[in-house]
């Protein structure tokens, strides 16, 4: 690969070969997407299979006509062979028909609309938190390996893969709001607030904002930050123990004794040299625990009584609302598919180890 | 030989470990004026330590203990890690052996050169830059503004580490210690770096501290040479008086690199005597 | 160890297989008891698997079922060492017996989960090739879908029970092993060995059941044992969602359900479950590191 010479050889692979690479990544990427959405609405389908609910009632209502009910008949391909009704399946879906719910008499689609950003706003502040609280505790832990700081914070972490969350959404209802007084009780909002705020993008702080109402921003803010902590938690204990792991495989890097040797302090070194090396895969861990909240808020949202997504479908559940169920199963599916396939393209695309290939 | 620069006297590196301590480095004494010093000796035998304990870069729970540890007037055993910051790349460098693990991945090498020179010598970013550029010059790279924004992943190992002795003599340390600086390159391309190496540290008046486990470049490349053989200085000798060296293992060493000179049915190997170790 | 059993066990140099195998595992017994985290993992497990076994015994002969509503919600005390819930019945009792659920759930989703994973990932290591390809997609497929949620649609539609808790879990479960089954399985599958036996005129099914599944069941039991703290965290949530275990049985997340009400009076109808699905998680969480250093140091 080198030749002879002084001047020595850089190898730099030719454009063309670089934009072939991406494309047939690009490719791949997709079709593993599609092809794992196919198997979500398999299942989903399967399931909706499974009960004894009569899926054209499920369709048209039990208020339907005859004629109604055997053009949904058709419509749904019951007389063919499954394969048939799941393709139809699919192209409702992916033409935003959800079916009907039952509990709010409403197209499944336009719910979800509306209880979504709830559980966003949900979901985000908690990995702000773990971003913020879980990246430094991880450096810190790496960098003093061995020592209290490392034990502390992992023992956190360990404490944040073992307690359920429902149950630590309970206990702190109880001390900090029903002991201490601190936060508001469940809820987004105190009840005599409700509406008063125009719903722009349906996450209360940036509307309450938008509108310069700061009352309703703080009371908001009260009630959010207790669910938003407590999810934040799982979401710090995954990022800490994952940045902890990148962060002890770079220190034992030789480079990082290069910049030492340079002059560079201790912690120039690790924030300033390791720690740009990790920020690839720390992004693709940062979105799988996004992603892991999403599905950690439904049960946050039942203690909580957070008009989200989880709440949604725990309701829907307790009602047997199949249509309502399962869509926000697919939705959620989606998201959290969404979300891995992406960030495992990231990983891929820029691991380092790979850029010279 | 000028002054001395490095004094060392009774050097011990010790790593306490779960089934007892391991002593890397046992008593080793020596100094250093502006001159050339190798370290041979194979693995395990304490000479990347030693070099390591000059900076002060043994990790936990390494032990560094020593009667005199002193450079230019310095104690090296009373600094603090502000101490070190100052004295590490601007009086006292080391070059590490393999290019691909000791540059920082993710960073062009212009900067990581450019770094030196702005942790030290307080100057403007542009006037960093335009140093830069002439120390690749000044280590033989053609098309230093191209180099300049290159990744490490990009070079060869040549190249590699000749950036890598760029950045550890942009500050203009007194002292250099380079740590197997050749052993990760093909054999065309060490004499290049060797050569480019002698040449600075001439230019410059420094000392060097050459540690290999190969005793023919170190005796080609040294004015003086110390062998090491598990954690202890077995031998101090002058490179040109190694055919005359007293201690067996230096001798069974010097025995067994074979010679196109003298060609030979069968190559020597080391016998060891445990006596060696005590 | 001086004992003549002792070094038998220890001989480096077994002179038959029964010697080897039961050498190894003595020597991985020791390495675990040496591991302080192992073994205060190990201690929580046994624990767990005592209470559920001897649940009657350690109640002192109260039922968790016997309803007492004159007594409902009475503070820990010493009649009741727990207090009791909202039906009067004695939770200290009810933990005991939700011990039995919990570990149900565990045993039921390890064996359907690790032969699985085990039979899948062996097979696409070994045969390679589109066999490969598809298997893997298959896995990559389900290894994407979110587990609680599917949990939920399961229960909808099935109703609720530990089955189906147990059939959803399993389904986004089983693929973690089916990876690791195949990563081991490529390390090995070409190697002298495995080579020597073809030759030997070995099927493929005995060198992959006899051969190759053996040397994977170590990794496969690490993550077992740390996935599990997780799958008892889903299934409680499960249970608390109502959809675990039925009432009257005990389980621990419908208990702290029922809890949920009185939590700001009576906490400790809703907190002492919690507690003991924080206990036996740790436990799983702190046997699966301790087991990790211990099998495979390099993945710390």
């Amino acid at each position: 690969m080198s030749t002879t010479g002084t001047a020595g050889v850089f190898l730099d692979p030719p454009r063309t070969h670089l934009a072939a690479v991406v494309l047939r990544r690009t490719g791949s990427f997709l079709a593993s997407l599609a092809a794992t959405f196919i198997g979500l609405t398999a299942v989903t389908f399967f399931i909706s299979r499974l009960t004894k609910i009569d899926p054209v009632l499920a369709v048209v209502g039990d208020k339907a006509t005859k004629a109604a009910y055997d053009r949904a008949y058709e419509a749904l391909g019951l007389g063919q062979s499954i394969f048939v009704q799941y393709f139809i399946y699919l192209r409702r879906l992916l033409g935003g028909d959800f079916g009907m719910s039952v509990l709010t008499a409403r197209p499944v689609l336009s719910d979800l609309v509306r209880v979504f950003p709830a559980t966003f706003e949900l979901a985000t502040i908690a990995t702000i938190v773990g971003v913020l609280v879980g990246v430094p505790a991880g450096v810190l832990a790496a960098a003093r390996q061995g020592r209290w700081p490392d034990h502390v914070i992992r023992v956190v972490g360990l404490f944040g893969y073992s307690v359920p969350v429902f149950w630590l959404g309970l206990v702190g209802l109880f001390v900090f709001y029903g002991k201490l007084g601190w936060v508001s009780g469940t809820g987004r909002l105190d009840v005599f607030f409700d509406d008063v705020v125009t719903p722009r993008t349906g996450v209360i702080l940036i509307d309450s904002a938008l509108d310069g109402n700061w009352e309703i921003f703080a009371n908001a803010f009260s009630h959010l930050i207790l669910p938003a902590s407590i999810l934040g938690y799982y979401s710090l204990a995954y990022i800490a123990r994952m940045t902890r792991s990148f962060m002890i495989d770079q220190l034992s890097q030789e480079y990082v004794t290069a910049a030492r040797i340079k002059g560079n302090s201790f912690w120039r070194a690790v924030w300033r040299h390791a720690f740009p090396n990790i920020m690839v895969p720390l992004i693709t861990v940062i979105g799988l625990s996004y992603a892991s909240l999403l599905e950690g808020a439904v049960l946050t949202e039942t203690v909580f009584a957070w008009p989200g997504l989880g709440l949604y479908i725990t309701n829907a559940l307790f009602n047997s609302d199949m249509n309502a169920v399962l869509g926000g199963t697919v939705l959620v599916g989606a998201v959290f598919i969404g979300i891995n396939q992406v960030c495992d393209l990231l990983y891929r695309l820029f691991d380092p180890r790979l850029r010279a290939t | 030989m000028s002054g001395a620069l490095l004094v060392v006297e009774d050097l011990n590196v010790t790593f306490p470990g779960r089934t007892g301590a391991t002593r890397a480095v046992r008593n080793a004494s020596f100094t250093l004026g502006r001159e050339r010093l190798g370290i041979v000796g194979e693995s395990g035998s304490g000479k990347s330590t030693t070099g390591r304990a000059l900076l002060g870069l043994i990790p936990r729970p390494g032990i560094v203990t020593a009667r005199t540890m002193t450079y230019a007037g310095e104690d090296l055993l009373k600094c603090s890690e502000r101490d070190w910051q100052r004295l590490r790349g601007r009086r006292m460098s080391m070059v590490l052996q393999d290019p691909k693990y000791s540059l920082n991945p993710v960073r062009t090498v212009g900067r990581q050169i450019a770094e030196t020179c702005l942790l030290h010598l307080g100057t403007s970013h542009r006037e960093a830059e335009r140093r830069t550029l002439a120390m690749l010059e000044a280590v033989r790279i053609r098309n230093p503004e191209v180099v300049y924004h290159l990744h490490p992943h990009q070079l060869s190992g040549g190249m590699g580490q000749r950036v890598m002795i760029a950045m550890m003599l942009i500050a203009e340390p007194d002292l250099l210690i380079a740590d197997e600086p050749t052993s990760a390159l093909d054999v065309t391309v060490q004499n290049e770096v060797l050569r480019i190496l002698d040449d600075l540290v001439s230019e410059r008046g420094m000392g060097l501290i050459f540690i290999s486990h190969n005793l023919t470049v170190v005796s080609s490349f040294c004015d003086r040479v110390l062998v090491m053989y598990g954690g202890r200085i077995v031998e101090e000798i002058a490179a040109r008086d190694l055919h005359n060296a007293r201690h067996p293992y230096t001798r069974a060493l010097v025995a067994s690199a074979p010679s196109l000179d003298e060609p030979r049915a069968k190559l020597a190997t080391v016998t060891r005597d445990p006596a060696w170790l005590r | 160890m001086s004992t003549a059993l002792g070094q038998w066990l220890m001989s480096e140099t077994p002179t038959s297989r029964r010697q080897a195998i039961l050498g190894n595992a003595y020597r991985a017994v020791r390495a675990i008891v040496a591991n302080p985290t192992a073994l205060a993992g190990l201690v929580i497990v046994a624990v767990l698997v005592l209470m559920a076994v001897f649940a009657p015994l350690l109640a002192l002969g109260k039922s968790p079922l016997d309803q007492d509503l004159a007594g409902r919600l009475a503070p820990p005390s010493a009649a009741h060492w727990f207090g009791t819930d909202e039906l009067g019945r004695d939770i200290f009792a009810r933990t005991l017996f939700g011990a039995r659920v919990t570990l149900t759930i565990v045993l039921l989703v390890s064996v359907v989960v690790a032969p699985i994973g085990l039979a899948v990932g062996t097979v696409a290591g070994y045969l390679g090739g589109w066999v490969d390809t598809v298997l893997m997609r298959i896995t990559d497929i389900f290894l994407a879908f979110p587990r609680l949620v599917l949990a939920l649609a399961f229960a909808a539609a099935l109703g609720p029970g530990i089955e189906n808790a147990v059939i959803a879990i399993s389904l986004t479960a089983w693929p973690a092993y089916a990876r690791i089954a195949r990563s081991e399985t490529l390390a090995i599958a070409h190697s002298d060995f495995i080579q020597a036996v073809v030759l030997q005129g070995a099927s493929t099914w005995r060198i992959l059941f006899r051969h190759i599944v053996p040397l994977c069941l170590s990794s496969v039991i690490v993550r077992l044992t740390l996935d599990m703290a997780g799958i008892i965290l889903t299934a409680a949530g499960l249970g608390f969602l109502g959809l675990g275990a039925q009432p009257p049985a005990a389980e621990w997340g419908a208990m702290v359900s029922s809890g949920r009400d009185v939590i700001l009076d009576q906490w400790w109808v809703a907190t002492i479950p919690g507690v003991a699905i924080f206990i036996v998680s740790l436990g799983f969480n702190l046997l699966g590191d301790g087991l990790r250093d211990v099998f495979d140091p390099k993945s710390a």
